[in-house]
């Protein structure tokens, strides 16, 4: 998921040609008081008239507490967002607040259920509640660690080994998981230092994100590479996707590859290593199916 | 409807700056490296955009470096807004 | 020794037998940094000289007071290879009364060596150059003030033009060795206070591009290259300096690397990054008809496997023996590509002339594998389109176009688009291209051109290839 200013006209024209699985436009942190209004209307109008093909639109909205950010959701859903990322989410009810907004919105042009949510997590507060956060709608499809608001929040600050964000990342994957949604870790903004990103990105593969926020393009091929399955992984689980197939026009409900029966983990597993495949680019969409 | 002074863009690379101030029918002063090729495309897009909010009477400066037309639609949306203090989702 | 040849530039000039409606030739290895034309015309002028016709291996920014003596009657028609800033926008807007004539590097040195294009009197500046006129582009004592590296481009004006004229800001000791220019070739040396300012050669420090859009150019490059069949050892290749061009090298390095893949040669304009590459032992010979930075230059001046080459020698169509027609790979840039994949990098689409033809069309006609690397858009400009402006590069020499948002492959190469497919690229139609580009930006208005003929394309077989129009 790549983070583009949403006053940034120049970046929003193309950002997706270097091919982020999600782009997130922001009207929060990157956007000055000032021009709030301003990058609201760009936004809306780059979501409506720009083809950014089979990339995910996120947009961060402001929070519903400021004066933006009810203005904000109205805007997005209208031009007709993906997702809505709610910054600095503390509770569900906050979530519960926001899916209202949306469904007022959608009701209003006739699109009920279109919006989903993503809920950014930045203070210890939104830690403990997690999975509260995480279940507390049916149009939550992820949530998300804000690590430079939350270092400040818990009082400390970020360091290259990301000792202070184990418990956060640790709990948004468990809670993630446990509501059965995506997550998805925050950025590293020092793009000179390639090394330790890439560090980064393998720890929180290991943990079990499903994906990094980036900053900027250049921080694309590292993750890809890291999220990439071997060859064999990959292969292992084509055999596997083909034998459910098979089985499916046997109408058995019994899949085995070479033999041996498959479990259910099994199937996820490979399902997961093929959507991964995928998003590296590895192998196209139509070799799945 | 009464028109204030007030301005929208950026001068960034893909972007237009647009200033507007009250006037007397709809004047554009445009400045666009690309004007010989897109300077009806981008007159129309300003007029059009002014016009769908009500504004026929305006004097507007458009600095244009490389905008497209959903860029062009939102800096005169916005500049206008401004101008007039007019709720555009509302109304 | 007496040193008869080292004289006032009045007087070479007087002894040049110059007359009103002659040519004369100028160098560009000093690139932005040249002092040498705008010396000469202003002395030319001063001593009343009209009616000259200026050919040069290319002009730029630099060239700004040509616009006075041309106004003058001084120069009244150019040959080059380009034009750029406020002297390119004058004559585009109609400036000279005759258009200017554009060649190519290789179809200027076959036009030299022919006698199609006769040379009067060649002004050549030079870092060193002794008394009896032995001239090189290199450094040679301790007073040296510049340096540029090859003088390939000045070498068939040195051999073919009646009379020549070397300027230099450094006179050495005689043997001047190795040389460029042979004193048997030279007339006069003229000893001026600077013949160009080194520093802006390149145009900035070489650097890697951390332009995102830039970056993902080059590594497309990069795959086309790695994927196209012609990535093997003893492979030759040769690249522009663009952003794009330059992350290009790099990857194609680490991947030479893994896969232990040596170059036997990098050919044409020399950077820092393949002096580099030459160095690491991956590339065994650089083949230099210009030396694009100080390294090169500096490389060239001292490493006996970095050579010169002359024009005739780089890309002549004419001479079966022109590197051109060893070389297996080069990444050119472009401002237009269209759908019959002709290029041009001469006329922007507002219709003035910012660009030079360099080798472009020479590489891409006898190279085995022409990428041409552009994005898709500059700003709201469509660098894919239906036709190019004006047409420098037939698309029969062209091979693949890479842009940002896919890659095109010609037609005429099947088995290079079954390669890169095979590999996982993503092969488009260059006509996708060109809708993709004007569905972003929409319809472009025709350009404002008016009847004059302000410049003609020859083709480097020496055929007139293309005409452009004045800009009202």
């Amino acid at each position: 998921m790549m983070f583009v200013p949403g006053n940034n006209p120049g970046m929003m024209a193309d950002a997706h040609i270097y091919g982020p699985d999600s782009i997130m436009l922001d009207l929060e942190d990157s956007v000055t008081m000032a021009e709030k209004d301003a990058a609201r209307l760009l936004v809306y109008h780059a979501l409506k008239s720009i083809d950014y093909g089979d990339t995910e639109m996120v947009v961060r909205i402001n929070p519903l507490s400021t004066p933006y950010g009810r203005k904000d959701v109205e805007a997005v859903v209208k031009a007709g967002v993906d997702v809505i990322r709610m910054p600095k989410t503390e509770t569900a009810g906050e979530v519960r607040e926001l899916e209202a907004e949306i469904l007022k919105v959608e009701q209003e042009i006739g699109a009920v259920g279109r919006t989903q949510i993503m809920a950014a997590i930045e203070s210890a507060l939104g830690i403990v509640n997690a999975y509260e956060i995480a279940k507390a709608s049916d149009r939550m499809m992820g949530i998300a660690l804000g690590a430079e608001d939350y270092s400040a929040n818990l009082k400390t600050q970020r360091t290259p080994g990301g000792a202070e964000l184990l418990l956060a990342r640790e709990t948004i994957v468990v809670a993630a998981r446990a509501a059965g949604i995506a997550c998805f870790d925050t950025v590293y903004s020092n793009l000179d230092d390639m090394e330790t990103f890439r560090k980064e990105v393998e720890l929180i593969k290991t943990l079990g994100f499903d994906g990094k926020s980036i900053i900027n393009p250049r921080q694309i091929e590292v993750v890809n590479e890291v999220f990439a399955p071997s060859q064999k992984d990959i292969e292992k689980a084509l055999r596997i996707i083909a034998a459910i197939k098979e089985a499916q026009q046997r109408g058995s409900g019994v899949i085995s590859v070479n033999g041996k029966m498959v479990d259910r983990p099994v199937v996820i597993r490979a399902e997961r290593t093929i959507a991964l495949a995928v998003a590296s680019g590895i192998i196209a969409k139509e070799d799945v199916l | 409807m009464e028109i204030k002074n007030a301005v929208a863009g950026t001068l960034e690379s893909g972007d237009i700056l647009i200033q507007i101030a009250p006037g007397d029918g709809l004047q554009i002063d445009l400045q666009s490296s690309v004007a010989a090729q897109f300077g009806h495309q981008i007159r129309k897009v300003i007029t059009e955009t002014l016009s769908g909010l009500g504004i026929e009477d305006a004097w507007v400066k458009a600095t244009d470096k490389g905008a497209l037309d959903c860029t062009i639609r939102a800096r005169v949306t916005a500049a206008a807004v401004r101008a007039t203090g007019k709720d555009v989702w509302k109304d | 020794m007496r040193n008869t040849k080292v004289v006032s530039l009045e007087e070479a000039i007087r002894r040049s037998g110059l007359q009103d409606g002659m040519t004369i030739s100028f160098h560009h290895h000093f690139r932005g940094g040249d002092k040498v034309v705008n010396l000469v015309v202003a002395k030319l002028a001063e001593m009343g000289f009209k009616d000259l016709h200026l050919a040069a291996s290319s002009l730029s920014d630099v060239h700004a007071p040509l616009i006075g003596h041309i106004k003058a009657g001084v120069i009244t028609r150019i040959s080059t290879s380009g034009l750029r800033g406020e002297l390119a926008e004058e004559i585009s807007h109609g400036l000279m009364e005759h258009p200017v004539v554009f060649r190519s590097h290789g179809g200027r040195g076959s036009a030299i060596a022919s006698g199609e294009l006769h040379i009067d009197v060649a002004f050549l500046g030079a870092s060193s150059c002794d008394p009896l006129g032995n001239a090189s582009g290199c450094p040679r004592s301790d007073s040296a003030k510049s340096i540029c590296g090859s003088l390939g481009y000045a070498l068939p004006d040195a051999r073919y033009a009646d009379h020549v004229v070397v300027l230099t800001d450094d006179l050495v000791d005689y043997p001047n060795v190795p040389k460029s220019i042979s004193a048997c070739d030279v007339e006069s040396v003229v000893v001026v206070d600077s013949v160009g300012d080194s520093s802006k050669i390149s145009s900035g420090a070489i650097r890697d591009s951390k332009n995102p859009r830039d970056i993902l150019l080059a590594q497309q490059a990069a795959r086309v290259i790695i994927n196209s069949g012609y990535f093997k050892d003893g492979f030759s290749i040769q690249t522009g300096t663009g952003g794009a061009s330059l992350a290009a090298v790099k990857y194609i390095r680490e991947s030479m690397l893994e896969r232990g893949i040596k170059a036997s040669f990098a050919l044409g304009g020399i950077t820092a990054h393949m002096v580099k590459l030459h160095e690491e032992g991956l590339i065994g010979r650089l083949v230099d008809v210009q030396s694009f930075d100080k390294v090169a230059a500096e490389s060239l001046a001292h490493d006996q496997f970095h050579q010169e080459v002359s024009a005739v020698e780089y890309a002549s169509a004419d001479h079966s023996g022109s590197a051109v027609h060893a070389l297996d790979i080069v990444i050119l840039s472009a401002l237009e590509v269209d759908t019959d994949f002709n290029v041009n990098v001469l006329v922007g689409s507002d219709g003035i002339i910012r660009g030079a033809i360099g080798g472009h069309p020479d590489t891409a006609e006898d190279s085995a594998l022409s990428i041409i690397v552009v994005p898709l858009l500059r700003g709201r400009i469509p660098c894919v389109v239906p036709k190019v402006t004006t047409l420098v590069t037939p698309g029969a020499g062209v091979d693949v176009v890479v842009t940002e948002y896919g890659i095109a492959v010609n037609p005429r190469r099947p088995e290079i688009a079954e390669r890169l497919a095979t590999a996982g690229l993503k092969i488009l139609d260059i006509k996708e291209l060109s809708d993709k580009a004007r569905s972003i930006i929409g319809k472009p208005d025709p350009l404002p051109s008016g009847e004059k003929v302000v410049g003609i394309v020859m083709d480097r077989h020496g055929r007139v290839l293309d005409e452009i129009h004045e800009v009202k």
